[in-house]
């Protein structure tokens, strides 16, 4: 038998309410499909399955708030006979729930497979709904301050912990923008690449020969990443951020990534990300863009090691060649976690950045 | 105020009938220079002479049957039957003729009478006394059916009742009769509404006659334990005053209906039906009914008090709908 657990959905989780089952006692799952969305205080998360296995009994009711570790579920795994011992499934006998809480249910949209009855036999009463809709509705109420709440944790704890040390460059884009016109015009406006795709490809790059850039610091040792998973910083409408990560930028075409890149927006704001993106981050890119300053030295969101930054693209007066020239370009920015790396290697990881970006058709 | 019993605010009102109107009389079994079986008309034949208060045969269907034409013919006739058992010698009189009438002539003629009679158990008075079938006089149409559960009611139902150009049976407890307690000096109360007696906001108990009381004190007792009852007093048992009963079950969503009768066919099962055609989706837990046990009362007090609803099993009654 599996424990399926919460899992961490990001270094301010340490709890997670259950939104929604997406499975039932008897589904085969298998690994990556949607197993539950659980409310962390930033996002309501498509929580992933790790494995395959066949779905023997949910432990947890919807509006059940359970610390990060605690097991939800539990799966037979392949091949697994199915445990006789084990509770028959609530649906092998008509639920009681009063007339009355049956029409509130109704009114509220509150769901009863989930709940549990405090009447008589066990039956679900109008109190259990209504209390149900309440747990279920408050905190939504409150949901700006929760989200206030996450970030001052995880920043408070960076600043606590992380001995941050910052570096800037500012970096030439002029061959960068000049291949991406070129690229765009030959392109229908859909599949059209934003400079940010660029950019995020070139850092993931940059790690590979910067590996203490990319990783995590836990247990007071840096573990380096196999893969650059950037975490991108996504600016919500309701206010607060998220950065969930994009996977394996080094090793995907400029097209995928642009295609991931807005699929992965669209998501955040709309609220349904997955675990996996939400862990997974193992060095988070700031980008803030046209309506951005023109630089930005981020605080680094634990365990992760390090948060590149990009101001805003610009033209600046440039000296080429002893003359001043309009140059676009963008000021970028390093915070490093002094635990893990060095300002002269970061210094040289920012140099990299520069340099790919030099060579577009490469990246 | 002054203090009084329900003895005597139901002579009380005879008396205030009897002086407001000459065409009122009373008659029954040994209602006249006995004072009436339960000593109601005590006094009333030496005040107002044999002419109107009047001794009868033993004879329910004769009795009956001359109120009822007493009545037609323009009195106010007030018909004693000794208990509601009684009754039933003189049914054909009260639901073939007192309530067929107005509708049989046309609307030509009205009956109307006034009949009391006592019901219901907890006496040691046996079967041939103790039973409760207000429910099968509340199954007919054409007559009005009240039960006097409070001093207020026994001194204030009954003038009403004369005004009603139809026939009204008014069930008095025999339990109750003894009851004392304060009562105003004007009493003014209708015959069409239930009344709310106890407010509360977590059960609705419905009870009637000589189970209010009970009713009652299950409640407080129930209060100690945070269960909130409302109780309501049905007061006219026909027609039934659906609007009040509902008005409760919308606000408490449970329902404990409480009922000397027994519960097959009973005014429980009726209640109950209505409630549930006319207010499905209020209920949040079954509704549940307190009757009598299915046997003719007994004699022994031990058999008789287990046979009849008590403050304990209706109390427990409501801890189930209430889930506790």
């Amino acid at each position: 038998m599996i424990e399926f657990k919460l899992p961490s959905l990001g270094a301010d989780m340490d709890e997670g309410k259950l939104l929604e089952w997406k499975i039932h006692p008897g589904d085969t799952v298998k690994r990556g499909d949607i197993v539950a969305i659980v409310d962390t205080a930033k996002a309501a998360v498509d929580v992933e399955s790790w494995v395959d296995g066949t779905v023997q009994q949910l432990l947890i009711d919807i509006g059940d708030k359970v610390p990060v570790g605690t097991p939800i579920a539990l799966l037979r795994a392949p091949g697994e006979a199915a445990d006789s011992a084990a509770p028959p499934a609530k649906s092998a006998e008509r639920r009681r729930i009063s007339p009355a809480a049956r029409k509130r249910a109704g009114e509220l949209g509150v769901d009863l497979v989930s709940l549990s009855g405090s009447g008589p036999e066990g039956a679900i009463t109008l109190q259990d709904v209504e209390a149900k809709a309440a747990a279920t509705t408050a905190p939504a109420a409150d949901r700006g301050a929760e989200m206030r709440r996450a970030i001052a944790a995880a920043m408070s704890r960076s600043k606590r912990e992380i001995p941050h040390y910052y570096l800037a460059d500012t970096i030439p884009l002029r061959a960068a923008l000049a291949w991406l016109e070129r690229r765009n015009a030959e392109l229908p406006v859909t599949e059209r690449l934003l400079p940010a795709v660029l950019l995020l490809k070139a850092v993931a790059l940059a790690t590979r020969r910067y590996p203490e850039i990319n990783g995590h610091w836990l247990d007071g040792t840096f573990r380096a990443a196999p893969a650059a998973h950037l975490g991108v910083a996504i600016s919500l409408r309701q206010g607060g951020l998220i950065a969930p990560a994009l996977h394996n930028v080094a090793a995907k075409p400029l097209a995928v990534l642009m295609r991931e890149l807005a699929d992965l927006v669209q998501r955040a704001r709309a609220g349904s990300l997955r675990s996996s993106e939400m862990a997974d981050p193992t060095l988070t890119v700031t980008n803030l863009g046209e309506q951005g300053s023109e630089s930005v030295f981020g605080v680094i969101y634990p365990p992760q090691v390090a948060l590149v930054g990009f101001g805003k693209v610009m033209e600046r007066p440039w000296v080429e060649q002893g003359q001043c020239v309009a140059m676009p370009s963008v000021t970028t920015s390093l915070s490093g976690d002094h635990r893990a790396s060095d300002g002269h290697r970061g210094a040289l990881f920012l140099a990299e950045i520069r340099q790919l970006l030099q060579q577009p058709d490469a990246l | 105020m002054s203090h009084t019993s329900y003895r005597e605010a139901l002579r009380e009102a005879m008396r205030d009938a009897l002086r407001r109107d000459p065409r009122v009389f009373l008659m029954g079994e040994d209602v006249g220079r006995y004072g009436g079986s339960y000593a109601v008309s005590k006094g009333l034949q030496a005040e107002f002479g044999p002419e109107r208060i009047r001794d009868t045969p033993l004879s329910e269907l004769a009795f009956v049957g001359a109120g009822i034409g007493a009545a037609l013919g323009g009195l106010r006739p007030i018909v004693e039957v000794m208990t509601v058992n009684f009754s039933l010698l003189a049914l054909d009189q009260i639901v073939n003729t007192a309530a067929t009438w107005r509708h049989m002539s046309g609307g030509q003629c009205s009956v109307p009478l006034v009949i009391r009679m006592t019901t219901g158990a907890g006496r040691q008075l046996a079967a041939q006394h103790s039973h409760s079938l207000e429910g099968w006089y509340a199954h007919i149409p054409g007559i009005r059916v009240l039960a006097p559960a409070t001093l207020e009611d026994a001194r204030g139902m009954l003038w009403p009742a004369l005004q009603d150009p139809d026939p009204v049976i008014l069930f008095e407890h025999g339990q109750l009769y003894n009851v004392e307690g304060e009562l105003a000096e004007d009493v003014a109360v209708d015959i069409h509404s239930a009344r709310v007696r106890r407010s509360g906001n977590d059960v609705t108990l419905i009870a009637y006659g000589g189970l209010l009381g009970k009713a009652l004190d299950a409640a407080e007792q129930l209060a100690k334990e945070g269960i909130d009852a409302e109780v309501i007093d049905l007061r006219v048992l026909r027609p039934l005053d659906d609007a009040t009963l509902l008005a409760s079950l919308q606000k408490t969503h449970r329902v404990v209906m409480v009922d000397e009768g027994w519960k097959s066919g009973s005014l429980a099962a009726e209640v109950v039906a209505r409630l549930t055609e006319q207010a499905f989706y209020e209920f949040d837990a079954p509704p549940v009914r307190v009757c009598s046990a299915e046997v003719p009362i007994p004699y022994a007090r031990h058999l008789e008090e287990a046979a009849l609803p008590q403050v304990a099993t209706i109390a427990a009654a409501v801890r189930t709908v209430c889930g506790t």
